[in-house]
């Protein structure tokens, strides 16, 4: 038991590292910050494509959801940045991880939003357009706004895998939290600098969990 | 007009005068709404012309919006929008399409709501409004935009009975205050009343035509007469 808590919860450890895992908690918000509103406005523009009237962008917009869906986000990380350099593009461990999560999390976001825009009637469309609103302002203004309002609790779910995921960018050498706290522990062959990053995403994650269930509770309502 | 090979209107050719109030009669699967909704370009027809107030809404290149502001509709199941107020609802395109400041839109709305009665309920959202409620915004929603023409597709069918008298005491006010309207329903006491003139369609087309009065005590065709004894029953 001792040597558990010694391994784990050593609170000493924590304090030492913590310099360095501060820092990595701030890069992986910087990271959200940035992911999420792309993969959003990303996603938002997957799913006008699919909706689209020209087949083929509809088309398109139907492989790049089901590659991109398909494929392990960790897997097109890497391949990224990895496979870049060899077509001489150099980038930065940082724009490898917000193209990876551009292109995984369009799909998804994309999709999330498509069944809400499916869930509204056509007789809204219909009272918009009979008012002289264009295609797009009836989009914006009356389509959209009822649609993300439909499936707010799959985007929210959606943003806390993304979080999540963040974690992923570590493997290319991105000093985000899970990255820092690894190295805390190999540094110091104790595993509470992990202990430590756990804590930090149940911090910022929990809450967002909660608003969830409320979000559902409140919908099945 | 046609879906796909199927064709639903054939051989329309009617003339709606100012200020003439044109009741649309009709069993089910009879074309009735499809007319209506191709009045303002909602349906495509295949072929043909539709005239209103002069300009031609199938010509090629037509300003479609510009258009359909000028042609107000109302639809059976009211399709206000859940997410904004009953204020909300008459400014969005006053905002939008005629780009009138929030004020000003506000104003507006207030005496459209106030002319069929909700002046109180501006700021309700449409799931607190009764159906009858709910269907007289959507007329406010259409005034607010000074329309030449009204276009009602079965306004009162999904309402609860008791509340039916309210919309159509509505509907008698614009037709007194010289509004032109074209109203697809069952409300046969109501066409007796406020119509102009009865169309009764059937299969895509119009059987016959004429003042209430004579189309619903002396109708000419078979089928009128099996209509109307139907519904007066």
């Amino acid at each position: 038991m001792d040597a558990l808590l010694q391994q784990f919860f050593n609170f000493d450890i924590m304090m030492q590292a913590s310099p360095i895992i501060l820092r990595g908690f701030g890069m992986t918000l910087l990271l959200c910050l940035v992911v999420i509103p792309m993969g959003l406005l990303g996603g938002l523009a997957v799913a006008l494509a699919s909706l689209s009237p020209i087949r083929a962008v509809r088309w398109t917009t139907i492989v790049f959801v089901d590659l991109f869906r398909a494929i392990p986000p960790l897997a097109l990380l890497i391949f990224v940045s990895a496979g870049l350099p060899f077509a001489d593009i150099r980038i930065s461990p940082f724009a490898a991880v917000c193209i990876s999560f551009l292109l995984n999390n369009s799909a998804y976001y994309g999709e999330i939003y498509r069944s809400g825009i499916e869930s509204i009637g056509s007789g809204q469309t219909d009272a918009s357009r009979s008012t002289g609103l264009s295609a797009t302002q009836t989009m914006a203004y009356v389509i959209l706004p009822q649609a993300v309002r439909n499936v707010l609790p799959d985007l929210v779910s959606n943003t806390v895998e993304v979080v999540k995921l963040t974690s992923l960018a570590s493997v290319v050498a991105f000093a985000e939290l899970l990255y820092a706290a690894d190295m805390a522990r190999s540094v110091t062959y104790n595993a509470s600098p992990i202990t430590f990053a756990a804590v930090l995403y149940l911090i910022v994650l929990w809450p967002v969990v909660r608003l969830l269930s409320r979000l559902e509770n409140k919908i099945e309502n | 007009m046609s879906y796909g090979k199927l064709e639903v209107l054939r051989g329309i050719d009617i003339d709606v005068m100012p200020s003439e109030l044109v009741f649309v009669i009709g069993p089910s699967g009879s074309g009735k709404s499809t007319f209506l909704r191709c009045c303002n370009r909602l349906e495509e027809p295949a072929t043909g012309e539709i005239i209103v107030d002069g300009t031609s809404i199938t010509a090629r290149g037509a300003d479609l919006n510009a258009i359909r502001r000028r042609i107000g509709m109302v639809f059976q199941s009211f399709n206000l929008y859940p997410h904004l107020t009953a204020g909300g609802n008459v400014m969005l395109a006053l905002r939008k399409v005629l780009g009138k400041p929030k004020a000003e839109a506000r104003l507006i709305a207030e005496a459209a709501l106030d002319r069929v009665g909700l002046a109180d309920k501006i700021d309700n959202y449409p799931n607190q409004l009764s159906g009858g409620q709910q269907q007289r915004a959507a007329i406010a929603r259409a005034l607010a935009l000074e329309p030449k023409i009204m276009l009602f597709d079965e306004p009162t069918s999904a309402l609860d009975p008791e509340l039916v008298g309210d919309v159509l005491n509505v509907m008698a006010e614009l037709k007194k205050a010289g509004m032109t309207m074209v109203v697809v329903s069952h409300e046969m006491r109501f066409a007796k009343a406020a119509a102009d003139r009865v169309i009764f369609m059937d299969g895509g087309v119009i059987v016959e035509q004429g003042a209430p009065a004579d189309l619903f005590a002396n109708p000419q065709h078979q089928r009128t007469r099996d209509f109307v004894r139907q519904v007066e029953h």
